[in-house]
């Protein structure tokens, strides 16, 4: 019978919650690496018992965890991260040079076709590859170097590479984005890279059409789609239908465009979900009501999903990486806040369950669907 | 050449971290600095690599202090001797974390 494996970073620690296919029966295993920020957790869709974790601390630095047991013992692995060559600067909050300097890894993706290799999206924005199961890192540096990166600038949580996607058809095909500096893309497995930002309208730069400068909060891609992208920017709901070479705003009837995280049923390719949140300066939902907006046709048309999630003095947050699919039928859609809680909706966000309520603050959900 | 023993005091996430409870014994070889202790230990402790020094700087990381013998010794310079009786083991060699809290 199949099951579901739900790995779950916090601000002090990995939790692994486990269910059959039924998802209503859960087990809590955690945390992990207790009183450590554990940025994400994803496994290979190659080896899933092999399964990778950002840890790290303000006082201790970043540490690459690696089970190869489904998360039941862990090894820490490779923790070296150097810029290839002088890493020069990008811009400050104020404008000024800022040399580039590593501070954490947000993003872990490991390769759909090779269990060995992983990529890591790290702060201050980099990509990195490891080809040896993540016991030693180098820098795909084409991105950081292709031009355009002195002019990135931090958003709020930092200069951070926090999407990684690589095309299932073509795996030398591979979207990255970066708050604020915008999403990128590679044909030729990360020799060279270029922005894919037209389309993108942000009034908080002072050129709201710039090349580069977008805050874009995550990216997500249906397999059987991979040249239909969809986008939560800071602000703004958009869809690509060419790789991300122009976008349009999808934002529609949603009760506000701003929010983190976005994701896309695991089997309608044009059936996208969302968590609005009230503002940039109000990371909370609008009205106290913690809602899932599903859209059934790409974008523009969105339907409230309420039943199951607190519709009164709700005031959490859902961050960019922290909502996940299952590929069971019918398709399970989950996410975590920012209060500790982790939902899942078994029915394709029709209804929803808390699978726990009291964790740390849900920095990632990452979902693994298991024969 | 002679080995010295010199005892290590880690903060409890970095003893979690290495898999050790306690204080950590190294075989230090004489001169017996930061630099040294530091080595033998992330050697002995591959998985503290950067979590005591950045890689690339070999710098403390900021949020952390070096003590022994009721001195700070976070700014010594790194191939300075550590006081004598950490050298002859009857003090330990301490990383202190910041407090966190309010």
């Amino acid at each position: 019978m199949s099951g579901i494996r739900v790995l779950v970073g916090t601000r002090k620690g990995a939790f692994i919650l486990t269910a059959d296919g039924k998802r209503k029966q859960w087990d809590v295993s955690g945390p992990h690496f207790a009183g450590w920020e554990i940025y994400h957790v994803k496994g290979s869709p190659v080896n899933p018992n092999r399964i990778y974790a950002s840890q790290s601390s303000s006082w201790f630095g970043q540490v690459v965890q690696r089970s190869d047991d489904g998360g039941k013992s862990w090894e820490a692995v490779g923790n070296k991260f150097d810029y290839d060559g002088v890493p020069g600067t990008h811009q400050w909050y104020d404008g000024t040079a800022h040399p580039w300097e590593f501070k954490r890894v947000w993003h872990l993706e490991p390769s759909l076709t090779d269990s060995e290799m992983v990529y890591a999206g790290i702060e201050d924005a980099a990509l990195f590859q490891s080809k040896d199961g993540g016991k030693s890192w180098g820098e795909m540096s084409g991105l950081r170097k292709h031009g355009s990166g002195p002019h990135w600038a931090p958003g709020a949580g930092g200069m951070c590479l926090h999407t990684i996607i690589v095309d299932p058809s073509n795996e030398k095909r591979m979207v990255i984005a970066i708050s604020a500096a915008g999403a990128f893309r590679t044909d030729d497995g990360g020799e060279t890279w270029k922005p894919i930002n037209q389309g993108l309208r942000s009034q908080h730069i002072p050129d709201p059409v710039a090349e580069v400068g977008h805050c874009v909060h995550h990216i997500a891609m249906h397999p059987s789609k991979p040249e239909t992208l969809f986008m939560q920017k800071h602000w703004d709901v958009m869809r690509s239908d060419n790789a991300g070479d122009s976008w349009t705003e999808v934002s529609g009837n949603l009760p506000t465009d701003f929010g983190f995280c976005i994701d896309v049923h695991a089997h309608e390719p044009e059936t996208v979900f969302v968590v609005p949140i009230k503002s940039d300066g109000e990371h909370f939902p609008p009205d106290g009501k913690l809602r899932v907006f599903r859209s059934k046709s790409g974008g523009n048309e969105w339907e409230a999903m309420t039943k199951g999630l607190p519709q009164a003095d709700c005031y959490v947050n859902v961050l960019r990486d922290a909502m996940a699919v299952d590929t069971l039928d019918k398709c399970g859609v989950y996410f975590g806040t920012t209060g500790g809680q982790v939902y899942c909706s078994p029915d394709a966000g029709d209804s929803w369950t808390p699978i726990v309520r009291d964790l740390p603050a849900v920095l990632s959900v990452e979902v693994q669907t298991l024969a | 050449m002679s080995l010295l023993t010199i005892r290590v005091e880690l903060p409890g996430h970095l003893r979690t971290l290495a898999g050790v409870s306690g204080e950590v014994t190294l075989a230090v070889a004489s001169p017996v600095t930061q630099r040294t202790v530091l080595d033998a230990l992330e050697t002995r402790y591959p998985m503290l690599r950067g979590t005591i020094r950045d890689q690339a700087t070999q710098e403390r990381r900021s949020f952390l202090r070096f003590f022994a013998c009721e001195e700070d010794l976070s700014f010594q310079g790194s191939d300075e001797v550590l006081p004598e009786a950490v050298v002859a083991g009857r003090e330990p060699f301490m990383v202190v974390g910041a407090v966190a809290g309010g």
